[in-house]
């Protein structure tokens, strides 16, 4: 490069913990959470804005954190995997997911995870067909996606009640 | 995956967004919702060495509506129109905005940064080329209010000038007895769609269609308005014949190229099938039925 990119100075706030640090323009979400804050729960998939692996929620809003870069999160909050649990307690999705065998290898389960909670924010009694619409951002190669169906069901309906 | 290095400038306004892309020249670009600039600058095929952030802006993301207008602002995003109350009016509207890639795509990308970046398999551009449509422009010497029709010049290309930026894109209300629909098919959700049409009419008291609006998209450089396959609705009796007329029109009418979105036969095979879709759901929504519209899976 011919001349130096200067950093960015930036405040967020990543499962309730306040961060401040500078960072190249381009540097990604994604690589914000995982090589600076490492948090490495959120998973790189595809890196093309496919597959739905790196979702987190951005402001409340899932987003796919491969396809933002971390100055546009400058006085924001995150939301990752890595928030869900309180103490030792699975988050009801989480619990969800375990109890109905929502997962196989587990590496698509973070992003499909936050989405279903955008998903059941948004939407708490949702339909089958509206959580095959909601989750259709995250990709799943081991399950077939039955048993998150499944999961996401018990988990709204554990919201019930 | 890493994009070169560049410089990056946060506007707290459009005229200092304007004034920034006038002053950094080519290798500027601007940073909307990022859906399609970011994958591409990762892939390196953008490489703009200085992005102008609009995110930051106040106020430039809002669904108003008056008793003959909707205005929609640049950085609305396409989750904030599928959710606002005017999207429930106009189903056409609903059809795209709830459909475009998934829900992480339409939580960032923007109405203003879909219509700039003027792909040819945009869904925004057919829609709104079925209504009637403008965006109003800032840049350096001043705001102008461009037609849409006049809006999109070639594929990635529209005629904005340097420095020129959407502020807001404004969309005349359908007269009473009117009805849309959008339709587009894709393999799947992240994508675009292999090949998508959009249909706008007006009937009168006595079920003839007054107005016919119809626009395609993904099987050409820009989404194509099939002059004769509107003749073919207008004036007449929405039946089976001047459906199959207006759909054989349409087939015509498309130029599709072959891609991994499906072959050129695949594509206008397609048109055929959408715009008998469309037309039909269009003219059940003009009669005030409440029908599905959007986009298709595999």
């Amino acid at each position: 490069m011919p001349e130096r990119i200067a950093r960015v100075p930036i405040r967020v706030k990543v499962n309730g913990k306040d961060y401040s640090l500078e960072v190249e323009p381009r540097l990604l979400l994604v690589d914000l959470l995982r090589e600076e804050l490492d948090l490495t729960g959120t998973h790189v998939g595809c890196d093309t804005t496919y597959c739905g692996a790196c979702t987190v929620l951005l402001n409340g809003a899932s987003v796919k954190s491969c396809t933002v870069f971390a100055v546009q999160a400058d006085q924001g909050e995150v939301l990752t995997v890595e928030g869900l649990a309180e103490n030792d307690k699975l988050h009801p999705i989480q619990q969800a997911f375990a109890d109905h065998h929502g997962l196989q290898c587990g590496f698509c389960t973070p992003g499909l995870l936050l989405s279903t909670l955008q998903l059941l924010a948004k939407n708490p009694h949702p339909s089958e067909q509206e959580i095959r619409k909601g989750l259709a951002g995250n990709t799943c190669r081991c399950t077939g996606y039955q048993n998150i169906l499944k999961s996401v069901q018990a988990a709204a309906q554990a919201g019930r009640t | 995956m890493y994009s070169r290095p560049f410089h990056y400038h946060r506007a707290k306004s459009l005229a200092e967004a304007s004034a920034l892309l006038a002053q950094l020249g080519e290798g500027a670009r601007v940073l909307a919702g990022g859906q399609s600039l970011i994958p591409l600058m990762k892939l390196r095929l953008a490489s703009p060495t200085h992005l102008v952030d609009l995110n930051f802006i106040p106020k430039l993301s809002y669904v108003e509506k008056d008793s003959k207008t909707i205005r929609l602002g640049a950085m609305t995003r396409h989750t904030d129109i599928e959710s606002s109350a005017v999207a429930q009016e106009i189903p056409i509207l609903k059809d795209c905005a709830a459909g475009i890639a998934d829900v992480q795509v339409r939580n960032r990308g923007t109405l203003g940064g879909s219509l700039a970046e003027a792909d040819p398999s945009g869904d925004w551009g057919p829609v709104l080329l079925t209504l009637s449509t403008q965006v109003r422009a800032v840049g350096p010497q001043g705001e102008r209010t461009i037609q849409l029709s006049d809006f999109f010049v070639d594929a990635y290309t529209t005629s904005l000038g340097p420095g020129e930026l959407v502020r807001e894109v404004v969309v005349e209300i359908p007269p009473k007895n009117s009805g849309g629909a959008y339709l587009a098919f894709k393999r799947c959700a992240p994508v675009y769609a292999s090949a998508s049409v959009a249909v706008q009419l007006t009937l009168d008291d006595k079920n003839i269609c007054r107005q016919a609006r119809m626009a395609l998209g993904c099987v050409g450089l820009t989404a194509i308005r099939p002059g004769e396959a509107e003749r073919a609705l207008q004036g007449q009796t929405i039946n089976r014949s001047s459906i199959e007329a207006a759909a054989e029109a349409a087939r015509a009418a498309a130029d599709p190229q072959p891609d991994m979105r499906g072959s050129a036969e695949l594509k206008r095979e397609l048109v055929g099938v959408l715009v008998r879709r469309a037309i039909v759901i269009a003219v059940r929504r003009a009669r005030g039925e409440r029908v599905e519209g959007g986009h298709i899976y595999a």
